[in-house]
């Protein structure tokens, strides 16, 4: 089984980390992720750097600037990870934008995920009907979760379409916005997190996009299976650095 | 073969909708909504009632004599360059801004690369009452001040983009990021043939104008609506898309996409997509663009503002891929020389990115009973400081 759904399964709720590879320094990956396990985060996702993340606010987009001035890479990051498993168990997901991995091969992308141990993708610009016409039979015959992501915009029907094409969990985006740009929940919020809980999905649901603090992570994970940290965490490395990372997860539970 | 957008915005292999759910409501509803909406009677009255009373079209196809007498051959200018406010992105503009009236929407936002796409777009703002953002890179606000200015003028907020290389492209993604976080009440007005489906399509069928006037004007004057060759440049490719769009279908129409090479193909300093781009993503779009071997996409160069966008429209890159375009590269140095020619021998100062469509002509020969349209697609008053410059006059 799935190091994602294995967790899943876990009486508890998930917190997710999202970091991009090749911040602040370009080393930085492993001793990230594995401090990251070593304070009790449940599940990390490494971003690839983009020049172009248009879904991403200004925090995400400074430290994949930075992170590509660095020198990060596609193959680069595959050297950094690939004795990964020897350390860490933690579920572990690459999230990046489409491109660069079409340019690599998707399949020699997704061969490369499963020989390092890589759980599951999270592509936000690779659109529902493309991946299960093009990429579905691929990710599953490298054992790869695919996410995708839903909006408070998202219909109920496209909901169930994405419920259906689902097999890890479903990154429901707590509202209209780019990584980082909200602080805190209101009743847009409310409505939306009551709607999607009483569609019964098959596929848990793990917030992000708004979470920043104990109250907030609280908040998203009251009808939902956990929620994901990602400026909110490059906003404390970028300031204290990524030896006081335990610091910042006592900030949330 | 088929050249037009099929029912997913694919035109063979290119085009599609790669975007974030977060975006999918928003083109999910211009995409079931915008040919009927193009079709409605009222629309297209108001459609072209504007583009004749505030536009000024059709605009003129003039038959060029003293450039057909160099080049020995019959050249005739399709003068979008006429077009209030001097090139034609303002038929887009017109159009789109109808068609947020029709969905409902209150807010307008825009990207704009010299600023030519933002002032058409402050103008139809002005012209309709709505709210106008139009996002520009930081580098470009700096060296387009003129343009800046116009569009404060005219009621727009000009917000810088202060991301990545603070040009074109970023400007494109700050609008995108702003569409996402405004999903309910703005439409997004793309000003090319780029971007996700059904922009790509509904742009070319905003600026197909120019190809039905060239149609109903070449009859008149020569009793053929068809010329061997229609040529245009190509950036993003909205002027060429228009000006190919009735003829795409005719294979005795030539049809000749000119690309700017800046310093020379490989110079480095390049936009000549079709060249050095490969099929990849970029804004929504499965495309050709300039890119390293990793997927990062790479800032483009050339004179001319209007061209340094680093991918081209998916009906270009199926048009070059297919075959059924011919794809040329003009330099800087080519491209202004076309220019200074067609102002000494026509009284007529193009905008720089038409100069590239023209300077095709030193580099391609035509027979003499040849009927040759070039689409003239902007004035160069805007590119005054550049001329002046680089002709130290």
């Amino acid at each position: 089984m799935n190091r994602i759904n294995q967790k899943l399964e876990e009486d508890k709720k998930i917190l997710s980390i999202y970091f991009t590879a090749g911040y602040p320094k370009l080393n930085d990956t492993v001793k990230i992720i594995q401090d990251l396990e070593k304070n009790g985060v449940d599940l990390i996702e490494i971003g690839l750097p983009f020049s172009d993340p248009l879904a991403d606010g200004p925090t995400i987009q400074k430290s994949s600037t930075a992170a590509l001035k660095n020198g990060m890479h596609t193959e680069l990051l595959f050297e950094q990870l690939k004795d990964i498993r020897k350390t860490v168990s933690i579920p572990l997901i690459i999230m990046g934008y489409f491109n660069p991995i079409f340019q690599y091969g998707v399949e020699a992308f997704c061969k490369r995920c499963q020989e390092i141990g890589i759980d599951g993708l999270i592509l936000p610009d690779l659109p529902l009907d493309v991946y299960l016409k093009d990429y579905e039979a691929i990710f599953v015959k490298y054992g790869l979760v695919n996410v995708f992501l839903i909006t408070p915009q998202t219909s109920d029907k496209r909901i169930k379409q994405i419920d259906n094409a689902s097999n890890g969990f479903i990154y429901m985006v707590s509202s209209a916005s780019t990584t980082g740009a909200t602080t805190g929940f209101g009743e847009e919020q409310k409505t939306y997190f009551g709607r999607i809980a009483a569609l019964n999905l098959n596929t848990p649901q793990i917030v992000g996009f708004g979470i920043n603090n104990a109250e907030t992570f609280d908040q998203a994970t009251q009808t939902t299976a956990g929620a994901i940290i990602g400026s909110a965490f490059i906003k404390h490395i970028t300031q204290f650095g990524i030896d006081t990372i335990s610091d910042f997860i006592k900030t949330i539970r | 073969m088929n050249y037009n957008a099929d029912e997913k915005g694919y035109y063979g292999e290119f085009g599609g909708a790669f975007i974030p759910e977060m975006l999918y409501p928003n083109t999910e509803e211009l995409r079931q909504n915008y040919i009927q909406i193009m079709e409605e009677p009222s629309f297209k009255k108001e459609f072209d009632q504007l583009l004749k009373d505030y536009v000024g079209r059709p605009t003129p196809l003039y038959h060029a004599k003293r450039l057909s007498e160099k080049y020995n051959t019959k050249i005739y200018l399709k003068r979008e360059d006429l077009c209030h406010t001097g090139a034609h992105k303002v038929n887009n503009t017109i159009g789109q801004i109808l068609m947020a009236k029709k969905l409902g929407k209150t807010r307008i936002i825009a990207e704009t690369g010299a600023g030519q796409h933002g002032v058409a777009t402050a103008t139809v703002c002005a012209l309709m009452g709505i709210q106008c953002v139009v996002y520009m890179g930081e580098i470009d606000i700096a060296r387009q001040a003129p343009n800046v200015a116009r569009m404060k003028m005219l009621g727009a907020e000009v917000r810088p983009a202060l991301s990545g290389s603070r040009t074109l492209k970023d400007a494109t993604n700050e609008a995108i990021r702003d569409w996402i976080n405004n999903p309910v009440d703005t439409h997004y007005i793309i000003g090319s043939v780029v971007g996700p489906h059904p922009y790509p399509d509904m742009v070319a069928r905003f600026q197909s104008v120019i190809s039905k006037e060239i149609k109903s004007q070449l009859k008149e004057k020569e009793g053929t609506e068809n010329p061997d060759y229609v040529v245009a440049c190509v950036g993003g490719g909205s002027n060429a898309a228009g000006a190919f769009y009735h003829y795409l279908d005719n294979p005795n129409v030539g049809i000749i996409a000119v690309e700017a090479a800046g310093k020379g193909i490989d110079s480095g300093e390049s936009a000549a997509t079709s060249v050095l781009g490969k099929v990849g993503i970029i804004h929504g779009s499965k495309t050709l663009l300039m890119q390293t071997p990793d997927g990062q996409i790479t800032e483009p160069y050339s004179i001319s503002a209007g061209l340094d966008y680093p991918g081209v429209g998916p009906m270009h890159a199926h048009l070059y891929r297919s075959g059924r375009g011919e794809f040329v590269s003009i330099t800087d140095d080519d491209a202004m020389k076309a220019g200074l020619l067609l102002s000494k021998l026509e009284g007529i100062i193009p905008a720089i990115e038409s100069s590239h469509a023209l300077a095709l002509l030193e580099h391609k020969t035509f027979k003499p009973d040849d009927i040759v349209v070039i689409n003239l697609s902007g004035r160069g008053d805007k590119d005054l400081d550049t001329y002046i410059n680089y002709f130290k006059l």
